[in-house]
């Protein structure tokens, strides 16, 4: 995959970094106790704080910190044991304060990285820091003509900005850090990763440049809501960067609103028009010290997260860097093949799962949670394949009616009389109908054609509806053909 | 109905005693301070009077009295700032832009002092948004102070910017006030009306629900009659909240017994940069007094050094309205107090805040949008931020030498209202002693202690170790003892 766009005049290189916004799993704000529940009635999850009344104080939540922490081990990065909420001042009717509160200069958590993978090539984007801060409300403008509507709900929610060095250089590896990222947060359970409901929502910096020469202008994209629009957004403003340099233009540092509908980017405001956010130090709010022992202890109950996951599947279990990197994308797909190579041949479980069961998952459109197959029932059917109780061939059909019908695998073989026929009075009597059928063959087969061996089984097959143990087929074939 | 003076002149240990001895009721005290608050309504001390409420409050209390279950202060009525946020009861900062506004919650001070039975007689008048040292800027117009020049009949200012809480106590419309201090805003009103002012220690009092200046200076305190009366009431005002986390959590002494702790063998440091040229020499005459009556208390007093204080006024000037720029964005129109309209959103901001700040608040705004600007703020607020540190430092290293500092409050005594209106910076100078121990957050208290040659009153300062209150109050009652003050013939001129 190259990494460079190929304009009129030359190669061009794309430099992106990310500030992701990760919405904080916690029931109640960063700084009040109100509710964080999504798709509430508007208005209806807002505490004093929040509605910043005269004389109300914030006061910090100290599970939203332990999260960031959480989050910042899972991104090996380092964790700052003292850090500072700082106001951004900036006057809209959905922020009740008039400023958000946030960490500009001494985030909670430093620098740390990410490994992505795109087309088998490792890369680590960098993480320069991850700094928590409140979400604002949400203006509401399309409810009347001629007014506002102001929802605070979403006032004061703790968000996480994760924000990225300059380290991608393509689409691809934009949608493959912003996957990466949502996986290890799902892992820590700290973000649902939820883009659609807007509890993970992307700003992404894009310039261009030859490749060797240093950065070019920038421009910030706002807002963008899932990992496909990114890549729309980047591949569109990159576009945009080269083809106005290469017609004599410079790129002017300014904010851009990405359009889903029409697939564009458009200026939102120029760096003339930025606000002077007045950044300084939340009086109301002392420095956030942290215990080196209590980070330490947040450390040793980690989970394993998705790269050393998939290292442990390739080293202890045999598999494939792809497979493992399938089995790992999310935590709740791993568990599930976890628990169906428990005591089963690991690389046969991983075919399954990636195999046929990402295959109907996919045509149907589900997440593994709502997998109507479940992993111990899939585990259920790799035992019959084991034990020869079904095909690996029907073994297929097995499993598409279970997954039609919730039932279980042996359930499935009986009911539809599936079981494997491995009893050799039945397979000689089907293979005798099938030399007989078939002299020109057994003619063939005799002459030297091996290849044709094959007819056989087919023949054999059909009349045992498939259910003729393969292996008894081809050796009775073989001793009669041969006599 | 004329007040009862014999009731309204009581302090507060002597109301506390006498109702809980039953020698009077708390409904016919509250009557008193309601009919002297009537009485004296030219003073301007109250922007809302809550008779009806005082009169319930007290009518409870002598039920409690009555069964032998009253509290440390049941039925002691007491006016409260309006800058705490009391629920039901209109609560402005004597800001037009919080004119109307009625809080659904009460502050964690005044929920205090009424848990332990006081009563609230009303909300007494402020510099708007405790922004200003004459209680001029008030929407609800200013504050006339209880105190006249001999011969000479013009209104004077209170001080501020608790002018209200301080003119009302001076003049007996009741006993006690809360009070809040950023830069001087107790001890400054205090010395201009003749009575006690302790600012405590910044994390003593619970900040939530007082309407915010500058958060990192804000502190709550009480203004009364005498200094006992301001440690009892600092005892029912202090403790850690939950709620403010900029509150300190560690336990509250019983104040009121600090007045009875010896002072002998104390050192009380004189600071030398204190001594200013061009100075009253009424005060300083004054100040030599407060060291004779300590020395007579058995104190000995030590020459001190505290360098770096003629740029206190300066980085204040700097850091208070930076603060306060941030805080004040919140009355924005949109979700309370007053909305002018405008055409667009932009234009209802301009027309909201324009129409709702007075001329000081709009002046501070101003200039705290300023020191913090891109490319201002690391000569500015950063700045004094750093030189805020040596102030610190410079008390610090001064205790290792003393025990209490002892200072003039103000640099003179009440100016008329209408003087240095024009003039902000003389009018910013009034709190140069005040706002150091401000910028370090520690206790001082202003004790009246003697009268200028116009009859007006005059205020020593003494500021503490953080969270050394009780040496403070020890130091004060000392004073208090020698000097003998008298609040005679207040407002009833």
């Amino acid at each position: 995959m190259p990494r460079t766009l190929q304009g009129n005049t030359g190669e061009w290189e794309l430099v992106i970094g990310m500030e992701v916004h990760a919405q904080v799993s916690s029931n109640a704000k960063l700084f009040s106790g109100a509710a964080t529940a999504f798709g509430a009635e508007p208005n209806t999850q807002v505490s004093l704080v929040d509605a910043a009344m005269p004389g109300m104080l914030p006061v910090i939540n100290g599970y939203c910190v332990e999260q960031a922490v959480r989050t910042g081990l899972g991104l090996k990065a380092q964790i700052n044991l003292r850090s500072v909420f700082d106001r951004k001042n900036y006057f809209y009717p959905d922020l009740p304060q008039g400023y958000q509160i946030s960490q500009f200069t001494q985030p909670v958590v430093g620098k740390g990285e990410v490994a992505i993978e795109v087309d088998g090539e490792e890369r680590r984007i960098g993480i320069t820091r991850l700094h928590l801060e409140q979400d604002a409300g949400k203006s509401v403008h399309d409810m009347a003509p001629d007014a506002t509507f102001v929802d605070l709900n979403r006032s004061g929610v703790a968000l996480m900005e994760i924000v990225s060095e300059p380290d991608i250089r393509s689409p691809e590896e934009a949608g493959a850090y912003l996957t990466k990222l949502r996986a290890i947060l799902r892992y820590l359970g700290t973000c649902d990763g939820n883009m659609e409901e807007g509890s993970m929502r992307a700003d992404v910096n894009v310039s261009v440049r030859r490749p060797g020469e240093g950065y070019g202008t920038r421009c910030e994209i706002k807002n963008v809501n899932s990992i496909r629009f990114v890549q729309q957004a980047i591949m569109y403003e990159a576009q945009r960067q080269i083809d106005l340099i290469e017609s004599g233009g410079k790129v002017v540092q300014e904010t851009r609103l990405f359009d889903a509908n029409k697939g564009e980017t458009r200026s939102m405001r120029s760096k003339e028009e930025a606000h002077d956010y007045r950044y300084f130090p939340d009086p109301d709010l002392l420095p956030l010290e942290l215990d080196a022992a209590w980070v330490e202890k947040i450390k040793a109950g980690l989970p394993e997260l998705p790269d050393e996951k998939a290292k442990r599947f390739q080293d202890a279990l045999g598999l494939t860097a792809d497979i493992a990197g399938q089995l790992v994308a999310e935590r709740e797909i791993a568990d599930y093949f976890e628990q169906v190579a428990k005591s089963r041949d690991a690389k046969i479980a991983a075919n399954w799962v990636t195999g046929e069961l990402f295959r109907y998952l996919n045509d149907k459109g589900l997440a593994i949670g709502k997998s109507p197959v479940s992993a111990s029932a899939l585990g259920g059917l790799i035992d019959l394949i084991a034990d020869g109780t079904v095909s690996n061939r029907l073994a297929k059909d097995v499993f598409d009616e279970m997954a039609a019908s919730g039932k279980d695998a042996a359930t499935v073989v009986d009911e539809k009389g599936l079981r494997q026929i491995s009893d050799t009075g039945a397979i000689e009597a089907a293979v005798d109908q099938a030399i007989a059928q078939g002299a020109k063959q057994v003619e063939q087969y005799r002459g030297g054609n091996e290849k044709i061996l094959g007819w056989f089984v087919g023949q054999v097959m059909k009349a045992t509806g498939g259910k003729a143990n393969p292996a008894t087929v081809n050796e009775i074939l073989r001793k009669k053909l041969s006599g | 109905m004329t007040a009862d003076r014999a009731l309204t002149a009581l302090t507060i240990a002597e109301a506390r005693d006498g109702l809980k001895a039953r020698k009077f009721s708390a409904l016919e005290l509250a009557e008193a301070h309601i009919a002297r608050m009537a009485e004296m309504r030219g003073l301007n001390a109250f922007i809302t009077e809550t008779p009806d409420a005082a009169r319930k409050a007290a009518a409870a209390a002598d039920a409690r009295l009555a069964k032998g279950e009253g509290r440390e202060l049941e039925g002691v009525p007491l006016g409260i700032k309006d800058l705490f946020c009391t629920d039901g009861v209109m609560t402005t900062a004597a800001s037009k832009i919080l004119d109307g506004f009625t809080p659904p919650y009460e502050s964690t001070v005044s929920q205090k002092l009424w848990d332990a039975g006081a009563v609230m007689l009303g909300k007494t008048n402020l510099d708007e948004f405790a922004m200003g040292s004459s209680n001029t800027t008030s929407h609800f117009g200013p504050v006339h102070n209880p105190w006249q020049r001999k011969g000479d009949n013009r209104p004077l200012v209170p001080g501020g910017s608790s002018g209200g809480s301080a003119a009302a106590v001076a003049a007996g419309l009741c006993p006690g006030a809360t009070a809040t201090d950023t830069g001087g805003s107790i001890r400054q009103p205090a010395a201009f009306c003749g009575v006690a002012g302790l600012k405590p220690t910044y994390g003593r009092c619970s900040r939530w629900g007082i309407v915010a200046f500058a958060s990192s200076l804000d502190q709550a305190g009480p203004i009364a009659r005498t200094v006992r009366d301001t440690a009892i009431m600092l005892t029912h005002m202090s403790g850690f909240d939950a709620k403010d986390s900029t509150s300190v959590d560690r336990p509250v002494p019983d104040f009121e017994a600090a007045c009875a702790k010896p002072v002998k063998g104390l050192r009380v440091g004189i600071p030398a940069e204190y001594r200013m040229d061009g100075m009253n020499p009424r005060i300083e005459q004054l100040w030599q007094q407060g060291i004779d009556w300590l020395k007579d208390a058995g104190m000995q007093p030590v020459e001190i050094s505290l360098p770096h204080t003629k740029y206190a006024l300066p980085v204040y000037y700097i850091l208070a309205p930076a603060e306060a720029s941030s805080n004040l964005a919140r009355y924005d129109g949109v979700r309370y107090g007053l909305r002018a309209e405008g055409k667009d959103l932009r234009e209802m901001y301009e027309e909201t805040r324009g129409q709702g700040f007075g001329a000081e608040v709009r002046r501070r705004i101003l200039i705290g949008t300023y020191v913090l600007s891109a490319g201002y703020y690391d000569a500015y607020y950063l700045k004094a931020q750093k030189v805020r540190s040596l102030i610190a430092r410079d008390f610090a290293q001064a205790f290792e030498k003393c025990d209490v500092i002892l200072t003039p409050t103000a640099p003179g005594a009440a100016f008329a209202i209408g003087e240095k209106q024009d003039d902000p910076i003389a009018m910013y100078l009034n709190d140069v002693f005040t706002v150091p121990a401000s910028l370090a957050g520690l206790p001082g208290i202003s004790v009246p202690a003697g009268l200028d040659g116009d009859g007006l009153p005059l205020g020593l300062q003494l500021i503490g170790r953080a969270f050394d209150e009780e040496t403070v109050i020890a130091s004060a009652q000392a004073i208090e003892d020698r000097a003998a003050f008298k609040l005679t013939t207040l407002g009833d001129a």
